[in-house]
């Protein structure tokens, strides 16, 4: 086993996995990678199941160095600069990195979340299964806390490649992020609803990964509307509390709350969402929901898909079926359309 | 078509995106409703249907499910017959003791909620502690319990500027509810004490022991009882007590 040392790590970097499920009942949220796309990508890169264990890298500059052995690598998510020992390298490919080099991560250009996954993954004790850093929650593994310099990681061994993986870019869409309408929208007046999805929202810099906060129009409760008796809350749900102001939640949510949710972010958009930096617009547009749940089935089966459509460094073109399959710039209807429902 | 509308009948559907849904029982805090809710939740465990996770509320259960296995539509449809059925009741719930230092630095909202019940200080602890709770729903935060049955005499609207944060083991009253707080938080109900009982310990065997449907009450403790009884909970000691049955 080799050793990650965290030399610099700015906020919200941490370890995350897809997260731990059955605690909500408790008021214990899911937490996980904000991005499960690219928690994906870059574990199947490293070949390693999907959904495991790796080091979630918020939008500041980032410092790993080796210790007791070489580590392998791969890195997917936000665009920024990254160099080992000096060199530079690309994201979506594994790097091998020799004991005693260091990997630097400049800030993002562009997304907030860069995923770093490693041959063997990271090796701790799962907390109710998982790994992931619930801060608030105080849990998470090896720390239960975000992590700062001079913590440590144990990582699996490295293997002899005779070649190092690449995996083709994915076409994300460029559209307004979709949404299913409700749980609340009968809470809110018609113009209310008419300009969330009319608004370009700006992403507050208050956000994190408890939740985005948007600016943007105030929009309005129906009279006598702007509470409800607590109920649960899913991932991607906006909520509109008194200020009249959007709260997009995400991974350490809260799982209950009393506040009129105007529409839900579906599965597929999610990871777009979260990696929409504090700054950035964003518009909403509804689709049904049979519509989202075909795109969370076509983004499962692109997953599913992924270790195939790895390809060696220095190895055989990319196969245009796959580059055609891995568009996700797919469409779901229009939930407000007269026709055309699937 | 246009926005969803929620059909007028209960027990009814709400979407939540596409990989879950909130079914309601009503729009009221009830006891009624929230055992019907309870009752649901168990059958719906006990089916085979693919379901993520629960989370009983006050009047709804909000379900979590893989859209990869099932649709909807399709597990609208079980729901719904499932919730028209006369179902097997909830399991009875347990009671429980949870000792509470009142006032002071521990509760510094008990004298408004005093001013503004027209009560002493010592009566507010001696209604707040004479009566129990039923646990209605546990969530938001880990270790978060929202108690119903609080006397009307002790009801307080909550504050216009939540506060930013609020101590572990707070003991609070928001409305007609009350409820114990494990972790520091943000929180617009009034602080009337401290518990030094945690609802949630990760460290601990039993993480959560509380479950909706319990029922609670509270004793006064000082602020000495509290410190012995904080290293105790430190140590793994739920300090909170089963009541016989």
């Amino acid at each position: 086993m080799s050793t990650l040392e965290v030399i610099e790590a700015g906020p919200y970097t941490g370890v995350q996995d897809r997260g731990r499920f059955g605690g909500q009942r408790y008021g214990l949220g899911p937490a996980g990678a904000m991005d499960l796309l690219a928690l994906a990508k870059a574990n199947v890169l490293v070949g390693q199941p999907v959904g495991a264990a790796a080091i979630e890298i918020g939008p500041l500059p980032a410092k790993f160095k080796a210790k007791g052995g070489s580590i392998r690598f791969a890195l997917t998510g936000a665009q920024r600069g990254a160099t080992l020992a000096g060199r530079d390298i690309n994201p979506g490919e594994t790097v091998l990195m020799a004991e005693g080099e260091t990997l630097v991560l400049r800030a993002t250009r562009q997304g907030v979340f860069s995923t770093l996954a490693f041959e063997g993954s990271i090796v701790a004790t799962p907390v109710f299964g998982s790994l992931s850093v619930h801060a608030r929650a105080g849990i998470g593994s090896p720390y239960s806390r975000a992590l700062q310099a001079g913590d440590t990681l144990e990582v699996g061994d490295v293997g002899a490649w005779e070649a190092e993986n690449i995996l083709p870019p994915l076409v994300l869409p460029q559209g307004p992020i979709r949404v299913v309408p409700g749980p609340q929208d009968d809470h809110f007046t018609a113009e209310a609803v008419v300009a969330f999805y009319a608004a370009e929202w700006m992403v507050s810099a208050t956000s994190d990964r408890m939740g985005y906060r948007l600016d943007g129009p105030l929009l309005a409760h129906a009279p006598g509307r702007n509470n409800i008796i607590s109920d649960g809350i899913a991932a991607g749900s906006v909520q509109i509390p008194g200020s009249g102001l959007p709260l997009v939640l995400l991974a350490d949510r809260g799982t209950t709350g009393g506040y009129p949710k105007i529409a839900t972010i579906i599965t597929a958009d999610l990871g777009r969402m979260a990696q929409t930096p504090a700054g950035s617009r964003v518009r909403f547009a509804a689709v049904t929901i049979a519509g989202a749940q075909t795109e969370a089935r076509r983004i499962a089966a692109l997953v599913a898909g992924l270790p195939r459509a790895i390809r060696t460094i220095g190895g055989g073109d990319l196969s245009p079926e796959f580059l055609l399959s891995a568009n996700l710039a797919g469409a779901a209807t229009d939930a407000f359309a007269d026709d055309g429902e699937n | 078509m246009t926005a969803y509308e929620a059909p007028a009948a209960f027990p009814r559907i709400r979407p939540c995106g596409d990989a879950a849904l909130t079914i309601e029982y009503g729009e009221s805090i009830d006891e009624a409703l929230n055992t019907r809710v309870l009752a649901l939740n168990g059958e719906l465990l006990r089916s085979n249907l693919p379901i993520v996770e629960t989370i009983p509320t006050y009047r709804s259960l909000f379900v979590v499910y893989d859209p990869l296995s099932i649709d909807f539509e399709a597990l609208s449809a079980s729901l719904l017959t499932m919730a028209h059925r006369d179902l097997p009741p909830p399991a009875a719930g347990r009671r429980w003791r949870f000792p509470v230092c009142y006032g002071g630095a521990f509760g510094e909202d008990l004298p408004f909620v005093a001013s503004h019940c027209k009560l002493s200080e010592d009566e507010v602890v001696r209604r707040h502690s004479a009566d129990s709770y039923r646990i209605y729903m546990m969530g938001f935060i880990p270790g978060f319990t929202y108690l119903g049955g609080l006397s009307p005499s002790l009801a307080v609207p909550r504050r216009h500027d939540p506060r930013l944060t609020s101590p572990a083991g707070t003991i609070s009253i928001g409305g007609v509810q009350t409820g114990i707080q494990c972790l520091a938080s943000p929180t617009g109900w009034h602080l009337i004490g401290r518990t030094p009982a945690r609802t949630y310990d990760p460290n601990r065997s039993d993480v959560f022991f509380l479950e909706p449907g319990d029922s609670v009450s509270f004793f006064a403790i000082s602020p000495d009882d509290f410190t012995t009884m904080e290293r105790r909970a430190e140590a793994g000691d739920r300090i909170a007590s089963e009541v016989a049955a």
